[in-house]
């Protein structure tokens, strides 16, 4: 087993900030992370360094960061994991630090014993960041059909180009960045489709103002995007995609203030890819493991409540990022920084420090920024009115969302709990990250009653191991049979 | 961008040779050769590929020296690995 004070759960802009002010703080730190390099989802980049394709101001934080990791490597008190995932986080039993049980994928995906390892830690930041949070429509599993966060993937860290004609759909401001590096790139990108109409952020203008960065992060997008000629769609989006062994169009539709598709306005475009995003799900995982206090992020989901210094509920547990709620990488760097100091104190027994009232006011600043971009795209119900009985709701379990249906209407299913016990909807590979929160709202909307975004989606949240392990692995980590944290995968 | 850089090596899909660069991803680099799918699914024997792309879907599981249920998103690509389509569940029982 390794022992350290600090272990380190992702190296994206949170995590990095962490693990650094850590070491900086005197502690033996542990970083963790599923990459193959450091930087997270924000400043993913190939192995020749740099932050991919983007502004001179992105690739430049980037490098400034880079530099302080690379000089907290040459203290010896930090060692660097990539490729290497945690699935199991238990706090402090009998006197002993937070327990992490580790995969190094480089030995081989865990199912050779000697890929796997228990990290103890007297403290613990928790900064896994999220995903794409993705919602189902007709035809969404034909090969073409991405996620934005895969095309900007492909993009930044592979050198690939997602496709030659590609499409942009969803909504919220990360299709922005996503068109615009796909344009950069010379790929053909023939329109984004925001389903939002843009009404929200007149609501919100106080709030932006007070986030100068990101506002000029949307005018530089929105430039790259005139001069490449990208149309803008707002309230439209691609409600059906085409092809049965490749993507060969879609539909796209423009749709009312509840996304109910308006009669006759459905066009065809042919194209290769379709990338689609509608915000950004946390990876809640290894916090409820551990039995964190969570409470409604600025979007509304679960977020692990934290203090001003990042501490969770739980005792040396301590969370920065998106895993508090979705806010972005200004802010997660911030709270990485805090936390990472508090963890280091923490972890020597003392009480961290007051945060300076200036990195506190900056923090309110783009947590309401944050909380006004997502009142401007929320996802709205009629959603599910795209949908054809044949939809793929559950990719992993092929569960349609007739399947769906008729465990509500004909067995009277009236949580997604149940729907996933009589359908296996999110018993998959997955573990429902891919269409919980989908089944949550078909649920909803069949049964017309509010969708409740906090209580709805922590429900489907709980994972007892985050992600698929040889049953060795469980039974050598001597885990307790009776799990309280259930709700995982088969 | 992938047009402009020299491969460093090859791996066989399906017994064709797939050119890759430094840091790339089994999966990024079949994507790169215009493959846009290396599963068929259990049940219905649709076809599957990348989609989320950073690990968390496993819609991109493939067979990768013998070993059903790699996320090719994740495994790096590297010279002489043999890369099949998976089928179903993969490995023998997939092929019944």
């Amino acid at each position: 087993m390794a022992r350290c004070d600090v272990a380190v759960v992702g190296a994206g802009p949170a995590g990095t900030a962490a693990a650094v002010t850590a070491v900086g703080a005197g502690a033996r730190v542990v970083l963790l992370d599923a990459e193959a390099r450091p930087g997270g989802q924000y400043w993913r980049h190939g192995p020749g360094g740099g932050a991919g394709p983007g502004s001179v101001e992105h690739a430049a934080r980037w490098r400034a960061l880079a530099r302080r990791l690379d000089s907290a490597l040459t203290t010896g008190r930090l060692s660097y994991h990539a490729r290497s995932r945690v699935w199991r986080l238990d706090p402090g039993q009998s006197g002993l630090g937070v327990l992490l049980q580790v995969v190094h994928e480089d030995g081989g995906n865990g199912v050779d014993a000697s890929a796997r390892e228990t990290v103890e830690a007297a403290a613990v930041v928790l900064a896994p960041g999220a995903h794409d949070r993705v919602l189902p429509f007709p035809g969404w599993d034909v090969p073409g059909v991405l996620t934005a966060g895969a095309a900007q993937a492909l993009l930044k860290e592979h050198g690939v180009r997602a496709g030659s004609r590609v499409v942009v759909a969803g909504t919220g401001p990360f299709l922005l960045p996503v068109a615009a590096g796909l344009a950069e790139a010379d790929v053909r990108v023939l329109e984004i489709d925001e389903a939002g109409d843009g009404r929200g952020w007149a609501r919100g203008w106080r709030a932006a103002a007070g986030a100068p960065a990101r506002i000029a992060d949307g005018v530089r997008y929105g430039a790259l995007l005139a001069r490449h000629r990208v149309p803008v769609h707002l309230r439209h989006a691609v409600v059906a995609a085409h092809g049965s062994d490749r993507l060969d169009g879609v539909t796209i539709a423009r749709i009312d203030e509840n996304w109910r598709i308006v009669r006759s306005t459905e066009r065809h475009v042919e194209c290769d890819v379709v990338a689609v995003s509608w915000g950004f799900t946390a990876r809640l995982d290894l916090a409820l493991q551990a039995g964190c206090d969570t409470e409604p992020g600025p979007d509304g989901a679960p977020a692990v409540r934290v203090d001003a210094t990042g501490r969770t509920s739980v005792p040396r547990v301590l969370a920065a990022g998106e895993l508090t709620g979705i806010v972005g990488a200004e802010q997660a760097l911030l709270e990485g920084a805090v936390a990472g100091s508090a963890a280091a104190a923490v972890a020597a027994g003392r009480e961290p420090a007051a945060v300076h009232h200036v990195v506190d006011g900056r923090r309110a600043r783009l947590t309401a920024f944050a909380a006004a971009m997502h009142a401007a795209h929320p996802v709205q119900n009629g959603w599910t009115s795209w949908l054809a009985d044949e939809t793929v709701i559950c990719r992993c379990e092929e569960v349609s969302a007739g399947d769906v249906s008729a465990a509500i209407d004909d067995l009277g299913a009236t949580d997604a709990r149940t729907v996933k016990l009589l359908t296996r909807a999110g018993m998959g590979w997955c573990q429902g990250r891919m269409c919980a929160e989908a089944v949550a709202r078909l649920v909803a909307t069949t049964r017309r009653v509010p969708f409740d975004p906090y209580a709805d989606l922590l429900a489907g949240s709980g994972r007892p191991v985050a992600f698929p392990v040889p049953l060795a692995a469980v039974a050598a980590a001597g885990l307790a049979a009776d799990d309280s944290s259930s709700g995982g995968s088969s | 961008m992938s047009g402009d850089i020299v491969s460093v090596g090859t791996f066989e899909f399906d017994g064709s040779s797939v050119p890759f660069v430094a840091g790339q991803s089994v999966g990024a680099a079949l994507w790169a050769q215009g493959v846009r799918s290396w599963r068929t699914t259990r049940v219905e024997g649709r076809r599957r590929g990348l989609f989320c792309g950073i690990g968390v879907c496993f819609d991109c599981l493939v067979e990768i020296d013998g070993r059903a249920d790699q996320r090719a998103c994740l495994v790096p690509a590297r010279t002489g690995l043999g890369v099949r389509t998976q089928r179903g569940v993969g490995g023998a029982r997939g092929a019944m």
